[in-house]
């Protein structure tokens, strides 16, 4: 199987444009294995000829670069990469029992897509909004803060072919292969949906504003300060223990 | 009670936050406009002279390291900034950039002029999609608004950024790794000297710097070194981002001057949930040697959490009650450190892997009391001889922990297995059921 004529063409145009980016047309490597994936929902053999093709290098090479990352697929994926994050914290705020939990109900372990190819499920590593634990990604958007009746609603949703919304990102989760043509670096024009910043990414500067309802003796000087304002004197004379 | 200093965190939340126009509503590009008064030269003076310290873990002094360029030779040299935001705990880039990506761009348009560069990348990592998304597009604003591309402002200084997405390796976080990754290769960290520097992407000099370091020089150049300088300790210079996670009320991003500790910060963010007790934390992610409560009141900057046997690395402080298993979480870090080893050198390859295995035995209760000691003789085998300070870091816990909590290990040991309901550390209710034959496969 080769990509027909059509596929080829765009495919050649867009490998164009990104090795244009770069002084050195190897960088484009990287974007160019999301941007086959965006084609064929997986790094598949044509995908690896292909970038092979476009920066002259042999398929080894181009494998070598891809079976090193872990967002680039080996086989077909689902069209939902449902991450569940079981790094420490996650794990311990619930992570390790959401996971249980999804994997049940969809009858897959690590790393499988279901029968219909709709959910791929993945125990994911940090996926940086700790502050946010328990953390579920769908197609690398954020769903904070996961009970998991709240990660099952999700997967039902996306098993009932509804979209699904996260908690920070777009209005809707893209598709596998919409999200990996993004991480190619072409955008899809969704840059200005929002969901909002999120409690946890705005608590400090809340706190600098208002002050917060901790307790009796609240910290009397949290007086709202903007930041263009003066220089916060910094405070010295900090009793060691 | 140290105050709050939200710098690049002033705008968000405000409408749009993440627009130029916001950003320019709210003082952005001030920086950039007297940057391009200025001669390159007194930009880098300013920011050695503000102290300002790598922010993305490593606390390298940010104007020493853009003064180890060589002399102009009239071929081209880099700016990289690594967004790879990958260290366990740490979620204040990804705020930064899906927020305020503006603070970013502007940084990166005067570090680009200070140093030299016409070219620079900003490598984020690829599983934040709405991240990249935004900082795709406030690169395509300032081109449109004639702050990107050919003689910017009529400057006659020209530069084009590049953003870039990884596809998911820790390992990229650091810095020669990222070199290698950004060329189009496996992430594995190259042998240092030379350092980037000198040769660095395509081995040309390059200037690489994490996202909150450059996004903290706007502010610097915009409102002068004496401001920066006003805030933080004596040698640890302004404000940061303390991102604190798991047992606190109200988790999140606190922008604080460096020197606040954990004690302020725990109150500001509610104190530990309900009817608990801080137990551990880590200061700066998951390969910064733990902490208890006896560190409550260690000033947060980079000499203090030195000398008191951690890192600052990141302020990333995942903070963990009386009800976590210390083995649960070392193991599973071990687990993290095992998965991103690059291969590529032996003790970190070989290291992670058999203390990721004797760690689970003694986690399920099936260790003996030698594999404790076993543990710390394998550390001490990593430690100091790993190619980066990835195989460093898998260390940091283990020790640290072992040290600790001593009689927590050998608990599991005597009593094989965990002493801990594992429930009780969640932030919902659940029954915790037997693990299934699936999961101890995956054990």
């Amino acid at each position: 199987m080769t990509y027909d004529d059509a596929t080829s063409a765009t495919l050649v145009n867009e490998a164009a444009a990104i090795m244009a980016r770069y002084p050195v047309k190897r960088s484009g490597l990287l974007p160019m294995l999301h941007l086959v994936q965006s084609v064929d929902g997986f790094v598949s053999p044509d995908g690896i000829q292909f970038c092979a093709d476009q920066l002259d290098l042999t398929t080894a090479e181009v494998s070598a670069v891809a079976t090193f990352y872990t967002q680039y697929k080996r086989r077909p994926n689902g069209e939902y990469q449902v991450g569940v994050c079981t790094n420490t914290l996650c794990a311990i705020m619930g992570g390790d029992e959401i996971w249980r939990r999804l994997s049940e109900h969809v009858g897959i372990g690590h790393d499988e897509t279901n029968e219909d190819g709709t959910i791929t499920l993945e125990r994911l590593e940090c996926n940086a909004g700790c502050d946010y634990a328990p953390v579920v990604m769908v197609n690398w958007e954020f769903f904070d803060n996961m009970t998991p009746e709240r990660a099952l609603a999700i997967v039902n949703q996306i098993l009932e072919g509804k979209d699904v919304k996260p908690t920070r990102g777009a209005d809707t989760v893209a598709t596998f292969k919409d999200t990996s043509r993004v991480l190619a670096g072409f955008p899809d024009g969704r840059a200005d949906e929002d969901q909002g910043a999120g409690v946890a990414t705005l608590a400090g500067v809340e706190f600098a504003k208002n002050g917060a309802p901790v307790s009796k003796e609240a910290p009397k000087k949290a007086a709202p300060r903007a930041a263009a304002k003066a220089a916060p004197a910094a405070k010295t004379g900090r009793g060691k223990k | 009670m140290t105050d709050l200093t939200p710098v690049l965190s002033a705008t968000w939340g405000l409408e749009r936050s993440w627009n130029y126009d916001t950003y320019c509503a709210n003082g952005g590009y001030e920086g950039a406009k007297k940057a391009f008064a200025m001669a390159p030269a007194d930009i880098i003076q300013a920011v050695k002279d503000s102290g300002l310290r790598g922010r993305g873990g490593a606390g390298f002094p940010t104007g020493m390291k853009w003064g180890f360029l060589p002399a102009p030779d009239g071929g081209p040299r880099y700016l990289v900034v690594n967004a790879d935001e990958s260290e366990p705990g740490t979620c204040k880039d990804i705020p930064t950039m899906m927020n305020a990506p503006h603070t970013l761009v502007e940084g990166v348009i005067i570090t680009s002029f200070a140093i030299g560069s016409n070219h620079a990348f900003i490598y984020v990592r690829g599983e934040v999609v709405h991240v990249y998304r935004r900082v795709m597009k406030a690169v395509q604003e300032a081109y449109d608004n004639g702050w990107l591309g050919k003689n910017i402002q009529g400057t006659g200084f020209d530069l084009d950024v590049t953003v870039h997405a990884g596809a998911g390796a820790y390992i990229c976080g650091e810095e020669t790794a990222l070199l290698d990754s950004l060329e189009g290769r496996r992430g594995q960290p190259r042998l240092k000297p030379p350092f980037p520097a000198v040769a660095g992407l395509y081995a040309r000099p390059t200037v690489v710097n994490n996202v909150e370091s450059i996004a903290s020089v706007p502010a610097i150049i915009a409102k002068g070194v004496e401001w920066f300088t006003s805030m933080g300790t004596e040698r640890s210079k302004g404000m940061g981002f303390f991102s604190l996670s798991g047992h606190v009320k109200r988790p999140g991003q606190y922008e604080a001057p460096l020197g606040i500790t954990l004690r302020e910060l725990l109150e500001m963010a509610g104190g530990m949930r309900e009817g608990h007790e801080l137990k551990f934390w880590t200061p700066g992610g998951s390969s910064t040697p733990i902490f208890t409560d006896a560190h409550l009141d260690t000033p947060l900057d980079y000499e203090s959490v030195g000398a008191a046997g951690s890192m600052l690395g990141t302020r990333a402080l995942q903070i963990f009650d009386e009800t976590t298993c210390v083995v649960r979480a070392v193991t599973r870090w071990t687990e993290f450190y095992k998965h991103e080893s690059c291969g590529k050198c032996t003790p970190c390859r070989e290291g992670t892997y058999w203390l990721a295995l004797i760690l689970r035995r003694i986690e399920a209760g099936t260790g003996t009391p030698a594999d404790i000691q076993q543990l710390l003789d394998t550390c001490d085998s990593i430690l100091g001889r790993a190619f980066c300070a990835l195989g460093d870091g898998a260390t940091s816990c283990i020790t640290s922990s072992v040290k600790l909590f001593a009689q927590e290990y050998a608990d599991h040991v005597e009593q094989g297995g965990c002493p801990f309901d594992h429930s009780a550390s969640a932030l919902f209710d659940y029954e915790e059921l037997p693990r299934t034959a699936a999961e101890e496969a995956h054990a």
